[in-house]
């Protein structure tokens, strides 16, 4: 246990007071946080589903957690279920044989519920594109509030598209 | 190489690889696979492909891991008849196999499990993508899955159905077990939810496109699978990169390595009850990621292996900062790997959890990480003649237990032993020239690719079309023998214990959804 201590101070604190060493992002967190202590009593809850992605995303979305970028230190964590999360963060082109899981993963989600489509294959299908196998965009099949390219994209835009998401105004119903 | 079988005609192909081709009779098929089992090879990978454009009709394609290389033998069959079933000879047959069927509608004769795996409902049993007619735009209305799990029968004895969407963030996949209270009596995967095409995907690309979708096959494998992919369109092309621009190969492939193990460390402290060990090991990997951005400009270093060599380079101020990195990071994985193998908890959760006998992991071909646990001491980068492995050796590390806790050692062995061949890299990077230009390969030309990833050994078979376009390309993760694996070593623990020993394993679904 002591090692176990000692460690643990010996490392201290190093998660950073922005999530990147960029100055929009800087600005916009306080004010976000503030949307979040608003909106949802400052707890985010996220549900993440890879729609068919060549598993990098999820590689930045773990580091989105660690204790550099911290994003739970921000009220935002990631829940279990669908019926739990406020927010679905959708990784991959959909593949179609994900295609009704993603469905059904967004249909049990509780209004208000906003996605966010992860990676350049989210956004626009990526290297593997529209094919008998895959239905391309997340937006080919569910609808999308925010968009963060990048093959992958780094855990600091990944937390700017999740705070982007929350900001944003909703969508009309 | 030795023929296996007389009468087998042998073509060594060029590259960095020791691997031969053959055509084979209908006969020779099983007498090969017998020959090579009985002489402690095993297969390695088995695709189809659609010949009827090079006058001939379709093609099984057989790839075998033998003490000397890689043997690929070639079998034409025609759709009514088929390819005689290998699983009989190695278990490790029948996904692909049956992978194999979906994508071709070539079926191994005589196998007892005939069942779909890639194809799910979003094509139908009639149509196969893989051939050459099949367009790749087409699109079906989805069906019904309908796929047949076994089931499991007697008193007690109920059913939990997990997945595709798992709980956390993780691949999707499905896991069926059958458990009486809370003991496992039989997993059973059903996976191929990411099937997204890639195979047919090469077919539209050049050669030198191909490279970008290698390296997105299983993205944390980027390096193995690029490289894999590089090596084998300059076998094809006769080219061999530069002595500095293969062990710069060989270093990023041990930073994938490294970063890889640390994040897998970390998650098994986690899931084993010690959070304290993720917070560390994601903070170390961290680091070794932005030390990746920032002298290599990529994090994961996609993009970075390219045929002919390499896109990046390192100056001696680098060298140095890698070099320091490494010796920090050593000192802080001894010390973590104490509190490791010191806590009760975790020994507790890991020892004996999760078994997988050196017997079964041999019978089904394991390979990598999982294989090296189970005392299965391979690994491609000790194969001789391996530039540039042959030059820097690497220990093999190995385990005999096959638990989660083996899984454990093995992964901490590996992180210190590519730290350790990361600075006899870096002592002495040889001058050269960072990328070769390849010559356009002759249509029909083919290339092997074989490279020992983190999680074991990726192959990538290539074939050359006219005007240096790809005519097939099948990428091979080492998942593919691997999941089976998981099945067996869930046995008899409890269902609890399963997120641990999957996370053990730490298997890609993208890379053998395809």
């Amino acid at each position: 246990m002591h090692k176990i201590l000692f460690q643990i101070a010996r490392t201290g604190i190093c998660t950073e007071a922005a999530p990147q060493p960029d100055a929009a992002l800087r600005t916009a967190a306080p004010a976000l946080n503030a949307d979040v202590l608003k909106l949802l009593g400052r707890a985010l809850a996220i549900r993440h589903v890879d729609a068919g992605s060549c598993n990098g995303c999820e590689l930045e979305i773990h580091a989105a957690n660690n204790p550099y970028y911290n994003l739970e230190g921000m009220g935002i964590k990631f829940v279990a279920s669908p019926r739990h999360a406020d927010l679905l963060l959708v990784t991959g082109p959909v593949s179609r044989n994900m295609e009704v899981a993603l469905r059904r993963t967004f249909d049990a989600m509780p209004e208000p519920k906003l996605v966010v489509a992860i990676g350049d294959c989210g956004c626009d299908g990526g290297v593997f594109g529209e094919s008998y196998a895959s239905c391309g965009r997340v937006a080919n099949v569910i609808p999308v509030d925010v968009a963060v390219p990048g093959c992958p994209p780094a855990p600091a835009a990944i937390v700017q598209g999740i705070l982007t998401a929350i900001s944003a105004p909703g969508r009309a119903p | 190489m030795r023929a296996p079988l007389p009468g087998l005609a042998l073509e060594a192909l060029p590259g960095a690889v020791p691997a031969w081709r053959a055509r084979c009779g209908r006969d020779q098929w099983i007498a090969a696979a017998q020959a090579v089992s009985a002489s402690g090879g095993r297969l390695a990978a088995l695709w189809a492909s659609d010949e009827r454009d090079a006058g001939g009709a379709f093609a099984a394609h057989a790839l075998y891991a033998t003490f000397e290389g890689l043997l690929w033998l070639e079998l034409a069959v025609t759709a009514n008849e088929g390819y005689p079933d290998l699983s009989a000879i190695f278990p490790g047959a029948r996904r692909l196999q049956r992978a194999a069927f979906d994508l071709t509608g070539m079926l191994a004769q005589g196998a007892a499990d005939a069942r779909k795996w890639l194809r799910h409902g979003a094509w139908p049993a009639q149509a196969f993508p893989l051939r050459k007619d099949f367009e790749a735009a087409k699109t079906f209305a989805s069906e019904d899955d309908r796929y047949a799990f076994v089931r499991v029968e007697g008193d007690g004895v109920h059913e939990i159905a997990v997945g595709p969407v798992h709980a956390g963030t993780i691949e999707p996949g499905h896991f069926r077990f059958s458990i009486v209270g809370e003991r496992v009596l039989r997993l059973e995967e059903r996976l191929g939810y990411k099937h997204k095409g890639i195979e047919k995907r090469f077919e539209s690309l050049s050669l030198e496109e191909g490279g970008r979708l290698a390296g997105r096959v299983s993205g944390d494998s980027t390096v193995a699978y690029a490289w894999a992919y590089a090596m084998a369109l300059e076998s094809m092309a006769a080219v061999r990169p530069s002595a500095r621009a293969l062990r710069l190969r060989a270093l990023l492939l041990e930073r994938e390595r490294i970063a890889n193990h640390l994040g897998d460390l970390g998650y098994l402290g986690n899931d084993g009850g010690l959070a304290f060990g993720l917070a560390q090991f994601s903070r170390l990997k961290e680091d070794l990621l932005r030390a990746n951005a920032e002298l290599f400009g990529h994090r994961y270093l996609m993009d970075r292996v390219v045929p002919g060599g390499v896109a990046v380079d390192i100056d001696a101020a680098g060298a140095r900062r890698l070099l320091e990195d490494g010796e920090r990071l050593e000192a802080e994985l001894r010390t973590l790997r104490v509190i490791y193998y010191d806590h009760a908890g975790l020994q507790d959760r890991c020892i004996n959890c999760g078994r997988l006998s050196p017997q079964v992991a041999a019978s089904l071909g394991v390979v990598g990480l999982a294989a090296r646990a189970s005392g299965l001491a391979m690994d491609a980068r000790a194969h001789p003649g391996f530039a540039p492995y042959d030059e820097i050796s690497p220990r093999v590390t190995s385990h005999r237990n096959g638990d989660v806790a083996a899984r454990i050692v093995v992964r901490f062995d590996e992180v210190l032993e590519s730290l350790a061949l990361q600075r006899r890299l870096l002592e002495a990077l040889p001058s050269g020239e960072l990328r070769a230009a390849l010559p356009e390969p002759a249509a029909h030309a083919r290339g092997l690719g074989w490279v020992e990833g983190w999680r074991g050994e990726v192959l990538i078979a290539l074939e050359a079309g006219a005007g240096g376009r790809i005519r097939r390309c099948h990428p091979h993760d080492p998942s593919w023998q691997n999941w089976p694996a998981i099945e067996h070593a869930v046995l008899g623990n409890i269902v609890p214990d399963f997120p641990l020993i999957n996370k053990s394993f730490n298997l890609s679904y993208a890379g053998a959804d395809l």
